[in-house]
């Protein structure tokens, strides 16, 4: 099989072992970036010089007999472009970020560099994660391998796509209400949103900071528990930071994949599904269920009747807190700054208005009404109020259910354009995963087939209370292993090949 | 307008929003974003069919943040910073060390 077609797990028991070194690993992938990414766009930057002398130290350091520096060393990764790093642009796919070179890494990129993994560059998205399509990036949008008239979801549609089309094999997202879980869903990959806190914020540019979770990509749920373990875990400099062990969730893999669910509770979310969720894609979830069942979970409806209000609070609460931390950008200290202005306050305008594209507009706007005099207690406050119900819902449910599932996202990946000029309509992608973000429980998205009328991929959600990621994962092991024992082909390696240039 | 009746939003109302949120957006987009910004409230205003004051949830306490935390401090010891070059390293324009920002003052000021 080639390299790229592998597993991160696999990758890395062949570079661990020495039969492939990490600068061959490295090479292979960047040599797939070079021939699809033409057509993906899954990446801002790649940075193949740092890529391959970074594998190169893994290579030298196992060559030396030194034990590899992580499950992972050696394995490339793709980095969502929201993150800093120190030797890399960091766009944030925004114009007002052009060419930025942060002065300092995040907590995120530090771990993964001293996991020994291999960063190959920064992956295409939505500007400030704030979309759900990856079309509102200020640098063209990234297509969907799995037909490339459509897009990967959002805002991480670079980082699901970069795994689909196999420019990687591992990748990083941020959630702030489904830019993890939606595009893998949309491109038939796993992604998850750890617990809030349970990965370190520091160096993760804000969208809205009550919110954004970075969490782990990839193809198989091993690979992205084992990512989890690297990058999750206490950060003093993230004050938000859950000082707690990171649960096991790599031993929890392992148990799921024997395929007994058995004990397991699996609660079926009664609002999460009905009226605007496409017939395949509910399909494809009740198939997931019954398979759950199969294995021996017990599964039970439960009802969280204050969901239908998530849309809405999530809509008042992240504008809000997207107007107070955009306000950063300034034109002053670092960014983009435009010439006409007489004033500070001028060219701040200017600025903005040349640097931020409408999404972002339209989200700062609303957020400074929201925030308002006089609609404060009505939109702000009253959104506050719903977040309590939500996390009272889930804590309702958890009493009957050890996990949550309901589809990832409504539909599957839909066709490029069709909902860039319609913020609402676009909104509603994130139905089903905005709850487990306003109450800051784990959630993740595992795929569960075709939809049979557009032969499109479909999510999975898997919901768990706080800190509770090793039940999730174990469940999210066990539906995958079952699934691809029941099919020919992992759903993966399903991808039609893109077209290939050299 | 008032906050009884949510979810209308004039253009004129979004023109005064973009000053105070520093954007210089052009006639087209006030256009535009009037009338997207509109529908948008109108979904968004449903958080007021809840746990509205008087109703039997009237006091649910808002959320914030989904963990609980309490204040988190650091030890107070001295750790080294962004060196001056590092600060200024991409500066929009810097001189003698200070970043050099436009004039602070209109000229009505």
């Amino acid at each position: 099989m080639e390299l790229t077609r592998l597993s991160a797990a696999a990758l890395a028991e062949k570079i661990h072992s020495r039969e492939v070194s990490a600068v061959e690993a490295a090479q292979a992938h960047l040599d797939r970036i070079a021939a699809v990414d033409g057509t993906v766009h899954a990446f801002l930057h790649v940075a193949g010089e740092a890529a391959l002398e970074s594998a190169s130290l893994v290579d030298a350091a196992l060559d030396a007999g030194t034990p590899p520096a992580s499950p992972l060393a050696g394995v490339p990764l793709a980095l969502k472009d929201v993150f800093t790093t120190s030797d890399m642009p960091t766009t944030c796919g925004s114009k007002i970020l052009e060419g930025w070179r942060p002065p300092y890494d995040a907590t995120v990129t530090a771990r993964l560099r001293a996991a020994g993994i291999t960063i190959l560059g920064k992956t295409n998205m939505d500007e400030f994660a704030m979309g759900s399509s990856t079309e509102y990036s200020a640098y063209g949008p990234t297509r969907n391998p799995w037909d490339t008239t459509r897009i990967p979801g959002g805002s991480g549609g670079g980082s699901a796509a970069a795994l689909a089309a196999f420019e990687a094999p591992l990748a990083i997202g941020t959630d702030t209400g489904g830019s993890i879980r939606q595009p893998a869903a949309m491109t038939g990959t796993v992604g998850v949103k750890p617990t809030y806190g349970g990965v370190s914020r520091y160096g993760l540019v804000a969208c809205a900071s009550s919110l954004d979770q970075g969490g782990p990509c990839a193809r198989t749920v091993l690979d992205a528990a084992l990512l989890h373990e690297i990058i999750g875990g206490y950060d003093p400099l993230d004050s938000t930071s859950i000082n707690a062990p990171v649960p096991s969730v790599v031993e929890a893999v392992r148990a799921g994949a024997s395929g007994d669910l058995s004990g397991v509770r699996v609660g079926v979310v009664r609002e999460l599904g009905g009226e605007g969720y496409q017939p395949g894609v509910e399909r494809a979830y009740r198939a997931a269920v019954e398979r759950l069942e199969k294995l021996g979970a017990e599964v039970v409806e439960v009802s969280c009747p204050h969901f239908e209000y998530g849309l809405a609070a999530y809509y008042l609460i992240l504008p809000s807190e997207v107007s107070s931390n955009l306000a950063r950008f300034d034109a002053m200290r670092y960014g983009l700054r435009v010439a006409g202005g007489a004033s500070a306050e001028e060219v701040m305008a200017l600025t903005r208005e040349a640097g931020f594209g409408p999404e972002v507009k339209r989200r700062i706007i609303l957020g400074t009404y929201a925030l308002s005099s006089g609609y404060y207690d009505a939109y702000y406050g009253q959104a506050q109020k719903v977040r309590t119900l939500i996390a009272r819902d889930f804590a309702a449910a958890f009493e009957q259910a050890d996990v949550l599932v309901s589809p990832t996202a409504p539909t599957t990946a839909f066709p490029m354009g069709d909902k860039v000029d319609d913020p609402l309509a676009m909104y509603l992608n994130d139905l089903a995963t905005i709850p487990t973000n306003l109450a800051g429980i784990a959630a993740m998205s595992v795929p569960c087939g075709l939809a049979e009328e557009d032969g499109l991929p479909a999510g999975l959600q898997i919901m768990a209370p706080a800190l509770g990621e090793a039940q999730m994962y174990r469940v999210g092991a066990a539906y995958e292993a079952a699934r691809d024992a029941d099919d020919d082909t992992p759903l993966i390696q399903r991808v039609p090949a893109l077209e290939v240039s050299r | 307008m008032s906050a009884d009746s949510p979810g209308t939003i004039s253009r004129d109302e979004v023109a005064h929003l973009a000053r105070l949120a520093r954007l210089a957006v052009t006639d087209r987009e006030l256009d535009l974003f009037a009338g997207q910004l509109d529908v948008i409230l109108g979904a968004v205003a449903r958080v007021g069919e809840v746990a509205r004051p008087g109703s039997d949830s009237g006091d649910i306490p808002p959320t914030s943040h989904a963990v609980p935390l309490v204040n988190v401090f650091r030890p107070d010891e001295r750790r080294p910073g962004l060196t001056q070059e590092q600060a200024l390293a991409c500066a929009p324009a810097a001189e003698d060390g200070r970043f050099r920002v436009p004039q602070i003052l209109g000229e009505e000021a």
